[in-house]
């Protein structure tokens, strides 16, 4: 029989109020095993953690039971202080009686009666709870970065600046994500590509940095501390150990007629191309669909051209694997698919166009060398209207519930930039609500009104007509005067609702990691961990969370290497013994329990059992990787033979739970 | 403020009136905006207000062309238009005392009118 000692907190008047604590800790004094049972105004605290010690070592207790708050407050605070008394940790219970309790009820005598009832079902558990030890697992000392943008590039510098190796995988050709389209960035006006190549490059130079650029993850294995990645390096069909960057192949490729991403589709690009004159790694790659080499096997001027000898038409997608201990999510964001806004004619004129295609329009490194032109006759624009959350706070299909977070700063800039080149263009914004919080924001937006006379309406858009003329009759709301407005609009530039990249999601389930219905990442704890994944070394950096600025992105970055970095400093990391196992004779090697594990930590080996007639089988039973498994419990539940089991809440245990509260 | 009324409006329109965030697309898409004194982003704010004496005398809710752009356009899903149509129709139902007195049936009757019109119009037109 088990000495068991039960402790019941007030938690001040948090659960005192609403329960009688002297008569919880009276009623569960008579239970089975409980030699000590007292109340005390705060357990939590130095004196009622030395209370507890001082019954373990004078009653040589060998369970305790801790009536208080939720175990996810202070189980952790409880078990060390039996711990330091001598007790396994694990021969702690909590009975939750304030979030379960005494916070939900308004009746004492009903309330005590439940807190006794779960006080009980904790002590039916604690007497076959066993001791358990925390096993310990090895830390690789190298880090993951998926994403190359400035989410990705910030985290992998602040790794590296720590001493550890850091791999950043980019789907894309070249680092630099969106912030290197942008051309000016709020609330500086400082150019984007100016503070941000040297990062570009200082990745490129780190020892400790390696960029897998064009890659793709595809398998995720293991966890935390040891994560098996299988890294795709899409075929380039350019040896880049060759390759210069001379750009002499991009020059004399025939096939020139490719829509430039890079520039949104405003001009064309080579078939061979390096993305932009600052691109890292500054080599090139050949499009597949477009070389006519790898369609018809005709051409081949690139590589006659390159003095290196870096085209390699016959090169293929090669495999890496890697082990890494910690991995940093940083698959940024895109802007929504506009086709389903047929209001605001984007499909059907060249000159409504989004505010990433803006910043190219703009930028001295666009397709008009940062004259502002329309796209479809290159002639100045007059008045230009934007439309402010096309997609962003929606409750229907086509848009996204969520406020986008950065669209009213940099529509701001853009108007303001716009009037600052060219006086003579009137501006119009039209707003829902304009959101500046930040530091030196308002003050910027106050300044594009203000100082810039950029005419801020407070309504909406409700239609675009492209007309013969060319112009654009824009038909909106002014809410605040009360009035219908037309304007003819030489061009419309339309605020899109950003979204997750499309890779998160496939990644997502890759990782184990959770997202919230609109394909964010989700953290472990919206404001106390948020930069780290609710699985254990998986950490978040940048707009893959949520919408989110430079500045804040950067700062998120950083944050999230701290955290990766704090991970990485550990020789080696204790595991939680709360984990299945499976009694192998009980085992029928169904296979069940490995279709439901979320974390793959159960496998099937073949094992050799000695039978009842002294004969020796070879039998297929289920193994739990403890080290992989989270104590989740879908496999005990799934099991149908009932072989499977959960240290620390084993089914007996629950049992004896469920037995107790139906006494 | 007529509670009843409201709760009979949005009941019948089966519009969440408290889903507007006032952006005011549906005014800026209205097409008979300049034939209206109020316009759908001023209806659903009105009702929401309780705001009915005003709505129900005005010309505004016969305006309305029950053109659905302001529906198809919402962001929010509110769907002005149908919350106009509820506004017009307790105004109908309340002007109504009663607009048609059965004894004034058999005169009206002719061969092509289907009984349902008559069933029809007593619900319309009667308290």
């Amino acid at each position: 029989m088990r000495k068991i000692g039960v402790f019941v907190c007030h938690c001040g008047t948090n659960i005192a109020a609403t329960v009688d604590v002297k008569a919880v800790a009276e009623a569960l004094g008579h239970e089975p095993g409980v030699v000590v049972s007292c109340e005390y105004q705060y357990m939590c605290s130095e004196s009622g953690q030395e209370l507890i010690k001082d019954s373990i070592k004078k009653h040589g207790l060998t369970g305790v039971v801790i009536c208080s708050c939720s175990p996810r407050m202070h189980e952790n605070t409880f078990r060390k202080a039996a711990a330091s008394a001598g007790l396994n940790p694990y021969l702690v219970e909590i009975a939750n009686i304030r979030e379960q309790c005494s916070w939900i009820h308004k009746d004492i005598a009903s309330a005590t009666e439940k807190a006794i009832i779960l006080g009980k079902a904790a002590v039916a558990k604690i007497h076959l709870n066993t001791p358990l030890t925390a096993g310990e697992s090895p830390v690789a000392k190298k880090a993951l970065v998926i994403g190359g943008g400035i989410a990705g590039i910030q985290t992998a510098l602040d790794i590296a600046e720590a001493g550890f190796e850091v791999d950043i995988v980019e789907k894309k050709p070249t680092i630099g994500g969106k912030m290197a389209q942008l051309d000016k960035t709020f609330p500086t006006l400082d150019c984007a590509a100016c503070i941000l190549t040297p990062k570009m490059v200082e990745c490129a130079q780190n020892e400790k940095i390696h960029i897998y650029s064009y890659s793709e993850v595809t398998e995720v294995k293991g966890f935390v501390g040891s994560f098996n990645v299988t890294i795709k390096k899409k075929a380039r069909f350019v040896d880049e150990t060759k390759c210069t960057g001379c750009g002499l192949c991009t020059e004399k490729c025939p096939m020139k007629k490719v829509p430039n991403e890079f520039n949104m589709g405003f001009d064309n690009r080579s078939a061979v191309y390096i993305p932009f004159a600052q691109a890292v790694p500054k080599v090139a790659v050949i499009d597949p669909a477009n070389c006519m080499m790898l369609k018809t096997g005709k051409c081949g001027v690139c590589s006659k051209v390159c003095t290196v000898g870096a085209i390699d038409y016959k090169q293929q997608d090669t495999y890496i694997n890697e082990t890494y201990g910690a991995i940093v999510v940083a698959t940024g964001y895109d802007p929504i698919d506009l086709g389903k806004y047929d209001e605001f004619a984007y499909s059907q004129s060249p000159d409504v166009i989004t505010s990433l295609e803006l910043e190219r329009l703009m930028n001295a490194a666009g397709p008009d060398g940062g004259t502002l032109l329309r796209p479809s006759d290159k002639k100045h624009p007059h008045t230009i209207v934007f439309v402010q959350c096309v997609g962003s706070r929606c409750d229907d299909s086509r848009g996204k519930p969520y406020c986008s977070k950065i669209c009213c700063m940099y529509t701001a800039k853009h108007a303001m930039l716009i009037r600052e080149k060219y006086p003579d263009t009137d501006v119009y914004v039209f707003y829902i609500d304009v959101r500046t919080p930040g530091k030196n924001f308002d003050e910027f937006y106050r300044r594009a009104v203000e100082q810039y006379n950029v005419h801020y309406i407070k309504g909406m858009v409700g239609k675009v007509e492209p007309k013969a003329d060319g112009k654009l009759s824009v038909q909106a709301s002014d809410l605040i005067s009360r009035e219908q407005l037309h304007i003819d609009a030489d061009l419309v530039v339309l605020a899109a609702a950003i979204e997750p990249d499309k890779t998160a999601r496939p990644l997502a389930t890759m990782l184990t990691t959770q997202m919230d219905t609109n394909d964010f990442f989700t953290e472990a704890h919206p404001k106390l961990r948020p930069v780290e994944s609710a699985t254990a070394g998986i950490f978040l950096s940048g707009a893959c969370q949520g919408p989110k600025d430079i500045p804040e992105t950067v700062a998120q970055a950083s944050a999230a290497a701290s955290k990766a970095i704090g991970l990485l400093c550990k020789n080696s990391i204790t595991c939680n013994p709360c984990v299945a196992h499976s009694d192998e004779l009980m085992c029928n090697g169904c296979s069940s329990c490995e279709k439901v594990c979320p974390y793959g930590a159960i496998t099937y080996i073949n094992k050799e059992f000695t039978m009842p007639d002294r004969t020796v089988a070879l039998r297929r039973v289920a193994s739990v990787n403890p080290a992989v498994c989270q104590g989740c419990g879908a496999c005990t539940v799934a099991c149908p033979s009932g072989a499977m089991d959960l240290n620390g809440f084993s089914n007996s245990q629950i049992m004896a739970e469920v037995d107790a509260i139906c006494k | 403020m007529d509670n009843k009324q409201k709760e009979q409006i949005l009941r019948s329109s089966g519009v969440n009136v408290l889903k507007c965030m006032r952006c005011g697309k549906c005014t800026a898409t209205c097409p008979n905006y300049e034939e209206m004194e109020y316009h759908p982003h001023e209806f659903v704010y009105m009702v929401e207000k309780g705001d009915l004496e005003k709505l129900m005398a005005s010309q505004s809710i016969y305006r309305c062309l029950t053109c659905f752009a302001c529906v198809e356009r919402c962001p929010r899903g509110v769907e002005p238009a149908k919350l106009i149509e509820a506004v017009r129709l307790a105004a109908v139902h309340r002007q109504g005392e009663n607009h048609i007195v059965p004894d004034d049936i058999p005169g009206m009757l002719d061969d092509d009118l289907p009984q349902q019109a008559i069933v029809s119009v007593f619900r319309k037109y009667t308290k």
